[in-house]
């Protein structure tokens, strides 16, 4: 299987297209030396992000094993996730508090 | 694993063997330039400050100038000034003596009777001081007496992806082994401060970190900036970056996944064994790469997912990228490709493993590319600073 997508942390729920993707393409990334595949829900630009598995609406989006941003909708498996579907976290300011 | 290098009087271990010219402003810059190229194993930089500048501003001059003479890749300094500048020859001689105790030789142009009789007197001392640097002999030291600057510059979406991951997993190694690495840039921890903060080692590391961070903050609001505001940018964003956070992990990355043992300020003399710590720097990479080398760094990484040809005077700079059409592009600037992270050829622990070979390779004298071509870019930070 080719690889089109990578993940950078075990923990994160979000992998990022290593190739152009187009919807009903197989993606397929290694996770700890295992490959796991999955099905485009829609077109993915190189370097975007797309989700793991299926994210509810408030879910943390982690990528790095961090949290990057929190869902503003349910983002079902394959889907893109940006900035159409995430807000920041904002969690710097918070966890100074 | 060990390096080749030369011990310094100072008890510090250095990975090169050069005469610093050393221009104490603006003023000088030409004449050191011209003084270097009379003199085989001497180096120079474009000093363009050290004179009409605010207080703290003059410091961080101040401090790149001694950090620079002590850096432990350098014999020995002639410190070359105008005469009248800000950065008046004492005070030069004062600084670079509270942080070593090395060769130092000084001409003051005025003094001297001008370029031509400075340049003649300036050019003995340096010779002088090449030959004495050319009769040490290598002797082999652990990796623990690394300190390793980390930088990225010219980013692009494979840098936060492959590069600054390799460069982390580099980065934990050198620190298990007992050396220093220094993370910088802290603009671009902007985000992600209480991940970094996280890690510290204890209440007043973790609150360095807020205060750095705030403090640049604040740099932006004075001008009336919001560093928030505009990221991540627009070209960003259709990378494919969504937040903030997820731009500055990205960047933080290069600090892997040690302890955070350290704040410093801007070019400070940073110590040897102490593990992983952040410098205050700004993202502008020349000014940032002279700070942590003036803090004694031996040898620098930086990750470029453009390509970036930034060298530094002092120190060698390993050039990694995770673009492999970068590295493609421009090989004769990369030193390391870790484009085999993004297509599952290689693991990033793999990576680290290599660039770390790659580092100690540099450190035992193996020219990087940067060197070859003769870099010495060097920029010093303001008070109201560099983004």
């Amino acid at each position: 299987m080719n690889v089109n997508a990578m993940i950078i942390d075990a923990k994160d729920n979000v992998a990022v297209a290593i190739e152009p993707i187009a919807a009903g393409d197989t993606v397929a990334y290694l996770c700890q030396g295992k490959e796991i595949t999955l099905t485009a829900a829609e077109d993915i630009t190189i370097y975007h992000k797309l989700a793991a598995r299926d994210i509810a609406k408030g879910e943390p989006i982690v990528k790095y094993g961090e949290h990057i941003g929190v869902a503003t909708a349910d983002i079902p498996k394959g889907a893109h996730v940006h900035v159409h579907n995430v807000v920041s976290p904002q969690e710097d300011r918070r966890a100074k508090e | 694993m060990t390096f080749y290098g030369y011990r310094r009087p100072d008890g510090r271990v250095g990975v090169r063997n050069k005469v610093l010219i050393l221009p104490a402003s603006v003023c000088a810059s030409d004449t050191t330039r011209i003084i270097s190229q009379q003199v085989e194993g001497s180096v120079t930089f474009n000093n363009q400050q050290g004179c009409s500048q605010v207080a703290p501003d003059q410091q961080f001059t101040m401090d790149v100038m001694a950090g620079y003479a002590a850096n432990p890749n350098i014999y020995g300094t002639v410190v070359v000034s105008l005469g009248c500048e800000n950065c008046q020859m004492d005070l030069v001689v004062a600084a670079i003596r509270e942080r070593t105790n090395k060769p130092l030789e000084q001409v003051i142009i005025q003094e001297a009777g001008g370029t031509l009789k400075a340049v003649e007197k300036a050019v003995r001392y340096a010779k002088k001081m090449v030959a004495d640097a050319s009769m040490l002999q290598k002797e082999e030291f652990p990796i623990s007496e690394l300190i390793v600057g980390t930088e990225c510059g010219g980013s692009d979406p494979t840098s936060g992806l492959a590069a600054n991951p390799a460069i982390g997993a580099m980065s934990d190694l050198v620190v298990e082994a007992g050396g220093t690495s220094i993370l910088s840039e802290t603009p671009e921890c902007i985000g992600a401060e209480h991940i970094l903060a996280r890690r510290a080692k204890n209440k007043q590391v973790h609150d360095r970190v807020y205060e750095v961070t705030e403090r640049f903050e604040n740099h932006f609001h004075g001008v009336g900036e919001d560093v928030r505001a505009g990221n991540p940018s627009p070209g960003n964003k259709a990378g494919g970056i969504t937040t903030l956070e997820e731009k500055s992990l990205g960047c933080i990355h290069k600090g892997g996944h040690s302890t955070l043992n350290n704040v410093y300020d801007y070019a400070k003399q940073v110590q040897a064994h102490e593990g992983l710590v952040l410098m205050d720097t700004p993202g502008n990479d020349p000014s940032s790469v002279a700070a942590m080398v003036a803090g004694g760094a031996q040898v620098v990484v930086f990750s470029s997912g453009r390509g970036s040809p930034v060298g530094s005077p002092i120190a060698p700079v390993v050039k990694i990228t995770g673009n492999k059409l970068t590295y493609a592009n421009m090989e004769d600037n990369i030193d390391f490709n870790a484009a085999p992270i993004i297509y599952g050829e290689k693991t990033i622990d793999e990576m680290g493993q290599e660039l770390l070979q790659m580092v100690v390779e540099t450190a035992s004298g193996k020219q990087t590319k940067a060197e070859a071509l003769g870099f010495t870019e060097t920029a010093i930070a303001r008070m109201c600073n560099f983004v």
